[in-house]
């Protein structure tokens, strides 16, 4: 047997796993010139002549993998179904010599074929000689970026033998900063989703690549004939400058073709803002690290929208109520419904989404722009306190118009930040970051109509699901019934695709090359991080398909573009080709700062027209983990518990305190999960627009008076198994005219209820020493005001011996006063320790298994220890207006006199030298009393098996480094023991200690606000221990004596004195 | 007999066994049970109910086995719920059977005599049904030999600080012992028996079990040894088990566990449930068997004041709790009593408060005690009760306790109660089995007191 063979043959036995080796090899596409040798074994033989004949007959240039492929060989098209040869199906059980003999000889025979399922693959046994830096058994990382709305994340991917497993930050591309969302952490579950869509369907019938591309030549030469009037391409909102230079150039060859965009999350307010204030599109780009005063007129800036994590981190970076005077940033917001970012304001007033525009008005009348509005009394007092503020920090104030807002208050804050001397300082203009920037309701309106007029004859949807997403008024599908051919590229077979006569599989972004701009403009190169699982394609693939190049590879497309770009760079692709991979980033594309001027005067807005006060108002809002319903199928973020709600598996229509007590909506704490798992809410009918949507309420302490929020996203009929008929959907009541807020409908009980799971119910501390909390004011009078009012035991208050800590002592310290409460920390966490979702059922159960939780609790808020029902929403009190939020992330607190340790019957859960509470899996028989026993409730236990040991797909996501729990055992957070042990490896080898920093817990990685620390305390100088040494630092209920070595620096809210008074 | 009619001394106090009885009489009417009564359509229908309720908790464990402790009501934070409320519950009710035995025996209480026997099942049985749990509420079963010391070749002991060690220690000990002295005790009658039988499969069992007895002189001397020996090594036995049990919650640091008070507690209340157990089986069966002249008024008026008793140190003990919750002004334990009166589970309190502590003080009244019925209802309702005490203590504590963003509740599914009930069948079953395959009630020391009675001498040694 020849090398050569043997490889093929080892290359079989291997599997799929050992394709994604890969990586290193994807550059020389197309060289398959060595394959066609084995064809003499292949019973059919290849009619050369047909070939060419066949070749002949093809105009442009063609692409295709072999000449099988080229002579549409039947075989080969059932193989490629079939992925592997006919036997591949007998290796799953065992084979006598006879039958492996047999399947080795026929794997032989074929393994030229099954070599060629995949396009960029040359070489065939992976490892033989070991690619260069890689080691069996260690990650590499990649950097990429993921692409999201009008932003993209840069991020490194941490990849085993091939296989992406978790995705970290990347510190160098200026959207991460090295931290990320929960949504970008969650996304690789999205690669290895088993309901993605695998491959190109016509009609719901599979069909190969070649055969759409041929397809697509047929169309674009049809097309072409009207230069493209009949013509019609729908995308999202496109920050690839490729994706956007093919499509340009598409529209070159159909002249009278259209780009259409839609993004259904993302209001046109900012753009037309920016045009009614400078008469043009601009991105906007917020500095808050400068910023001392920030009003947020419903922003949610901390949370969602492009560059929010740097956002993030540079508004927790000027939280500290150590540094000088005033150095601490004030954060006012104005909001109709409770986000993050409301709820780590220092003063927030919930206020109707119809009443900010008067808002901003009155507020820039009082800067001296526009003419003076009414106001109601204590708005009034809020606005007078919050535009002095504004004043007295002129130049580093910074006010931020949501996403959702009207195009009036995004011009307003425009106005206002010119006015107050903030352009150029806390925020600066550039070149918009989409491609296009274009009214997607116009677009897509016009789209509709030419569809409608019967004008669209062939229609390309790249991503993007209209059919379940488009205003309701539309009426997407009838229209796109009326296409004559559409071709839907998606990663789902969606609400859409169904209506398309073409589906083509979308690659994930860490299975293609691409390109996205981030939010100040950088660039940064999408490289895969593994071959496609399926036979999927980018928008790049369509966009060529339907070129003059058809079969270009993204690659090729990518580096065409790069290579025209790279002229105006100082770079050209082929220096910098590797450092832009490398870096994540393409050296010198962020965006220069501009200075449009200013031409709006608020006085020329139209007089306003102010809605009354009872009327009630509907906002439409994404929602805060699935979005827009792209990622409604992705079961970590359906888990999730939503920021401030803390409701999993469902949206519901959050209705004020108030609203809810004169409505009776009523709650019910059912016995089953109870406050931490099931709560029955009303189910109300809410007719709005003429069309009727049925729903869930929930009450949502400091949501604004008489405004109903739906969340969109859910209610997918066709999203996959996890995603489908889940919650309600919203896109059902929303129409173009109410795109963000309805007026006029009705909601009305219908008396049936519903059971909502609700991971976290209870909001009130119960006086206890949980959740720290004072003003500046009161800090500086009291540094140590969180361990006041408290017992603190003696340390050596034991039965046992203490345990002595000689070497290290890992600790972790969590500073209240930067978390946000933004939960990329539990995602983070379940995509390192392979947690399992568990599903609503179990959730309704109070089973979830986050080894980090986010408690949201509401201080000042009435308790059951003053009355008998208090601690939930049952029971409306004044309090509940309004309540000042605040979030704890609880992990386990690795106790240094662990109550679980004491009790476990089979020690199980151990102390470790280094002071961890180690689980041993291994010995748990599961008695579960170490969770009784834990004052923290942070174990969580294996009631039934959670975990998928089958699906394959759900085999390549986890990480190898943490082992997969199975039913009946208790686990919980370990501090990431996998990677102490990695570091301290490499400590070891280099004959060094471990440095300060360089053991990062999950957790603290994905951190966007740098709130978590973990490190070794018995280090003096460890960043831990010098945070630990704060007085501000204090334990949970540390009167218990269980000395956790996870403790929290106490929240401290910087209030305007001013409002305090009232 | 006829100095005692002479003396005409006022009998102060009935007799433990109705006058008119032999040695023969006694012999032949408890042994008729086991020997010659034929079945009878109340004991078919009875054993076939238990039976197919003893299936149903096979089938309950098997869909446990099979899918996990998931299928219960549990979650976090109540990590314990039924399988543990009955577990101690069941523990309890194996008390009384020992106490009368062991600790009545050492102290000479004559009228233990008739009840001793079949209380002793009845322990073996409770703790047969208790046994199961700890087993069942495991997360992985078949990993449970973790908890035994066996000298594994990785050197891995269990963890001897855990009070669940200790348990599996107490109980199996408990267990031991009073099969032992329930078998030692049986040696007499079961050689009675041997010797009555009539058929030869009898004979051959009965003959195996009595280890050749033959009633010399030698043979008694020894059984009286043996039987003194196991008694007073049974004793502590008693009070150690659950101790034992109560430690798994005291030294836990839950509100509401966390207590010193619960050893004695825990203790009083077993045997207050164990007593109410044997009322609630005593007075069926001596009706249906008709041994009510063995099993007198005057044994379950007796049994009444010791539950009297008991219950009232259990009121002492929620009374301490309840004080201790104020005086110490811990916050967690107050708001933990604050939780029991107020909470969503207050029902099950007031409900616990009405059936160990009111309820029984109608036992002042000396009609109550002697009215059967009434005893047998109260019986029950104290078993109820002391099931609630457990409820009370294992779920609602855990419900709430120090972080209040992870309060929840508990809700028993349907196998939560297919395996309770299941137990019960159990319980049942073996009971009707055992009323019909040993003596009910010991022959030999009821001969012993007809001795005592024809001689007119209670306190005789």
């Amino acid at each position: 047997m020849s090398e050569h063979e043997h490889e093929k043959q080892l290359r079989i036995l291997q599997g799929p796993q050992g394709q994604n080796a890969a990586f290193k090899r994807r550059h020389d596409h197309g060289d398959h010139d060595d394959e066609p040798e084995d064809l003499t074994v292949h019973k059919h033989r290849l009619e050369l002549a047909a070939v060419r004949e066949k070749l002949k007959n093809k105009s442009g240039k063609q692409y295709w993998r072999t000449l099988e492929e080229l002579s549409e060989d039947p075989h080969f098209t059932e193989l490629l179904h079939r992925e592997f040869p006919r036997h591949a199906s007998e290796w799953d059980d065992s084979v006598d010599r006879r039958d492996f003999l047999k399947l080795m000889g026929a794997s032989l025979a074929l393994a030229g074929l099954a070599g060629c399922g995949r396009p960029d693959e040359t070489h065939i046994v992976p490892y033989v000689k070991q690619p260069d830096g890689l080691v069996l058994g260690k990650p590499n990382f990649y950097a990429t970026a993921m692409p999201f709305g009008a932003d993209a994340v840069g991020v490194l991917v941490e990849s085993h033998e091939g296989r992406p497993t978790k995705i970290e930050g990347n510190p160098d591309h200026p959207s991460s900063l090295g931290a990320t969302s929960a949504i970008v952490q969650a996304s690789i579950l999205n690669l290895y989703d088993p309901d993605r869509s695998q491959t190109v369907l016509e009609g719901g019938e599979i069909r190969a690549w070649s055969r759409f591309l041929d397809v697509a030549q047929e169309l674009a030469t049809s097309v072409k004939a009207t230069s493209g009037a009949n013509f019609r391409i729908l995308t999202g909102t496109v920050t690839s400058p490729t994706l956007a230079w093919q499509l340009k150039k598409l529209l070159t060859l159909y002249p009278q073709a259209k780009w259409h965009q839609w993004e259904p999350a993302v209001s046109d307010g900012a753009r037309e803002g920016a045009k009614l204030a400078f008469g043009r599109v601009v991105n906007t780009v917020y500095v808050p690290a400068k910023a001392d005063v920030i009003l947020s007129l419903d922003a949610d800036f901390l949370m969602s929208g492009p560059g929010h994590i740097s956002y993030a981190r540079q508004f927790a970076r000027r939280r500290s109520p150590d540094g000088a005077k005033d150095s601490m940033t004030r954060l006012y917001v104005v909001e109709p419904t409770p986000t993050v970012t409301g709820s780590n304001a220092d003063h927030k007033l919930p206020m109707r989404a119809c009443d900010i525009e008067l808002f901003a008005r009155a507020l820039a009348a009082k800067l001296g722009h526009g003419s003076a509005v009414s106001l109601p009394a204590e708005v009034e007092k809020w606005l007078a306190a919050a535009a002095s503020d504004l004043e007295k920090a002129r130049g580093s104030s910074l006010v931020i118009a949501g996403e959702q807002q009207s195009s009036a208050v995004h011009a307003l804050a425009h106005a206002i930040n010119a006015a107050l001397g903030n352009t150029g300082t806390t925020l600066y203009y550039t070149e918009p970051v989409e491609a296009e920037p274009a009214n997607q309701l116009d677009s897509l309106r016009d789209l509709c109509a030419d569809m409608d007029a019967g004008k669209v004859d062939l229609l390309l949807i790249l991503g993007g699901n209209p059919a379940y997403d488009a205003p309701h008024d539309f009426d997407f599908v009838s229209k796109l019934k009326k296409v004559h051919t559409a071709v839907h590229l998606s990663p789902y077979f969606d609400e859409t695709s169904a209506y398309c006569q073409w589906h083509v599989s979308e690659s994930h972004y860490l299975e293609s090359w691409s390109d996205a701009r981030a939010h100040d403009g950088t660039a940064s190169i999408i490289q895969p991080l593994i071959s496609p699982l399926y036979y999927t394609k980018s928008a790049h693939d369509i966009a060529a398909a339907f070129s003059d190049k058809p079969g270009l590879p993204p690659y090729e497309a990518v580096r065409g573009y790069w290579t025209e770009a790279a002229a105006k760079l100082a770079f050209t692709v082929e220096s910098g080709w590797r450092k832009w991979l490398n870096d994540g980033v393409v050296t010198g594309t962020k965006f220069a700062p501009i200075a449009p001027a200013l031409k709006f005067d608020p006085a020329s807005l139209p007089a306003f027209s102010s809605v009354p006060p009872e009327q009630v108002e509907y906002l439409f809002r994404p929602d805060p983990t699935i979005y827009d319903g792209r990622f409604a199928n992705n079961g970590w973020l359906q888990e999730l518990p939503k920021p401030v709600t803390k409701l999993t598996w469902d949206n519901a229509a959050l209705v004020s305190p108030r609203f809810a007590q004169k409505k009776d909506f009523a709650h019910k704490v059912m016995a089953r999960g109870g406050e931490h798992g099931q709560i029955r809410t009303a189910v109300v009918d809410i007719a709005l627009n003429g069309s009727k949507v049925t729903a869930a309420t929930w009450t949502l302490p400091g949501q604004a008076e008489n405004t109903v929020v739906l969340h969109l996203g859910y209610g997918r009929t066709r999203a996959g198994y996890t995603g489908t008929n889940k919650g309600f959907n919203a896109y059902m009541v929303r129409t173009s005219k109410t795109l963000w807020s309805a007026l006029g409908g009705e909601i009305t009980a219908t008396g049936d209820d519903y059971p909502l799971a609700c991971t976290q119910y209870h909001f009130n501390v119960e006086a206890r020493q949980i959740l720290a909390n004072a003003s500046l004011d009161e800090y500086k009078k009291n540094p140590r005001f969180a361990h006041e009012g408290f017992e603190e035991p003696q340390k050596d208050n034991s039965l046992y011996q203490a345990f002595t800590y000689p070497g290290h002592a890992w600790g972790m310290a969590i500073d209240l006063n930067k978390c946000n409460g933004c939960n990329a920390c539990v995602v983070a966490c379940q995509s390192e320790n392979n947690i399992a979702v568990v599903g609503k059922d179990q959730v309704l159960r109070a089973r979830e298994m986050h080894w980090i939780r986010i408690d949201r609790y509401y201080i000042n808020t009435p308790s059951s220890t003053d009355g008998h029902h208090a601690g939930d929403t049952t029971e409306y009190s004044p309090a509940l207006d309004n309540p000042q939020t605040h979030f704890q992330p609880v992990p386990c607190m690795q106790c240094e006199n662990a109550p679980c340790e004491q009790v476990c019957p089979v020690g199980a859960t151990t102390h470790s030298a280094e002071g961890l509470n180690d689980m041993v899996y291994n010995r748990c028989i599961g008695t579960r009393y170490c969770s009784n026993n834990c004052p923290y409730k942070v174990r969580r236990f294996n009631f039934l098996r959670f975990q998928d040991w089958e699906t394959p797909q759900f085999k390549l996501l986890r990480n190898p480094e943490v082992t997969v729990r199975s039913r009946g055992v208790m686990e919980k957070c370990t501090y990431c023991v996998q990677r102490i042990n990695n570091r301290r490896i490499e400590a070891e080898k280099q004959n060094r200690p471990i440095r300060d920093g360089e053991i990062v817990t999950a957790c603290e990685a994905v951190c966007p606000s740098e709130a978590i620390v973990f490190g070794d305390i018995n280090d003096p100088n460890s960043k831990v221990a010098k945070l630990k040494a704060q007085q501000r630092n204090y334990a949970i209920n540390a009167e218990l004596n269980a000395r956790p070595r996870t403790t929290y620096l106490a929240a401290v809210r910087n209030p305007n004195a001013e409002l305090e008074k009232a | 007999m006829s100095v005692t009619q002479n003396m005409q001394v006022p009998r102060e106090k009935e007799p433990w066994l109705e006058p008119g009885h032999t040695y023969a009489s006694v012999t032949d009417k408890i042994a008729s049970a086991v020997l010659t009564r034929p079945l009878g359509i109340g004991w078919l229908a009875g054993f076939a109910l238990t039976f197919s309720i003893v299936m149903m908790l096979f089938g309950a464990c098997a869909w446990l086995f099979t899918k996990g402790v998931g299928i219960w009501g549990i979650n976090i934070p109540v990590g314990w719920g039924f399988a543990i409320v009955n577990f101690v519950w069941w523990i309890g009710i194996g008390h009384a059977g020992t106490l009368i035995s062991a600790i009545l025996f050492l102290l000479n209480q004559q009228w233990r005599t008739s009840i001793n026997r079949f209380a002793e099942a009845m322990t073996l049985f409770a703790v047969a049904c208790a046994g199961l749990f700890p087993l069942l509420h495991t997360g992985r079963p078949w990993m449970a030999y973790y908890m035994m010391p066996y000298p594994s070749t990785m050197g891995i002991w269990p963890q001897f600080r855990s009070p669940l060690i200790w348990d599996v220690f107490a109980v199996s000990t408990y267990g031991t012992v009073s099969l032992i002295f329930w078998f030692v005790g049986l040696l007499p009658d079961l050689a009675t028996l041997r010797d009555r039988a009539k058929t030869k499969w009898q004979q051959v069992i009965f003959g195996m079990l009595s280890m050749g007895w033959r009633g010399s002189a030698r043979h008694w001397r020894r059984y009286q040894v043996a039987y003194l020996l196991l008694a007073g090594l049974a004793t502590p036995l008693v009070l150690s088990v659950h101790t034992v049990v109560s430690f798994d919650f005291a030294v836990g640091v839950v509100p509401g566990w966390h207590t010193t008070i619960f050893p004695p507690y825990f203790v009083a209340g077993a045997i207050y449930s164990g007593f109410a157990m044997v009322l609630t089986l005593a007075i069926p069966m001596r009706a249906a068997y008709g041994m009510e002249d063995f099993i007198t008024r005057r044994h379950l008026e007796q049994m009444a004041k010791v539950m009297l008793a008991t219950g009232l140190i259990v009121a002492y003990g929620y009374f301490i709790e309840f004080f201790l919750a104020f005086y110490s002004q811990n916050k967690f334990d107050f708001f933990m009593t604050e939780q029991r009166l107020h909470g969503p589970y207050r029902w099950f309190y007031y409900a616990l408060i009405l059936c160990n502590i009111l309820t029984p003080q109608l036992l002042w009244i000396k009609k109550v005690r002697r009215n059967i019925a009434a005893l047998f209802v109260i019986s029950l309702v104290i078993n109820t009760g002391m099931w609630l005490e457990r409820f009370v203590i294992v779920v609602i504590s855990l419900t709430r306790d120090f972080m209040p963003s992870a309060w929840g509740r508990y809700s028993a599914t349907v196998w939560d109660y297919a395996t309770f009930i299941g137990t019960l069948g159990l319980f049942t079953m073996l009971m009707f089995l055992f009323v019909r395959g040993l003596p009910a009630i010991a022959i030999s020391e009821m001969r012993e007191l007809v001795h005592q009675e024809s001689h007119g001498s209670e306190g005789h040694q």
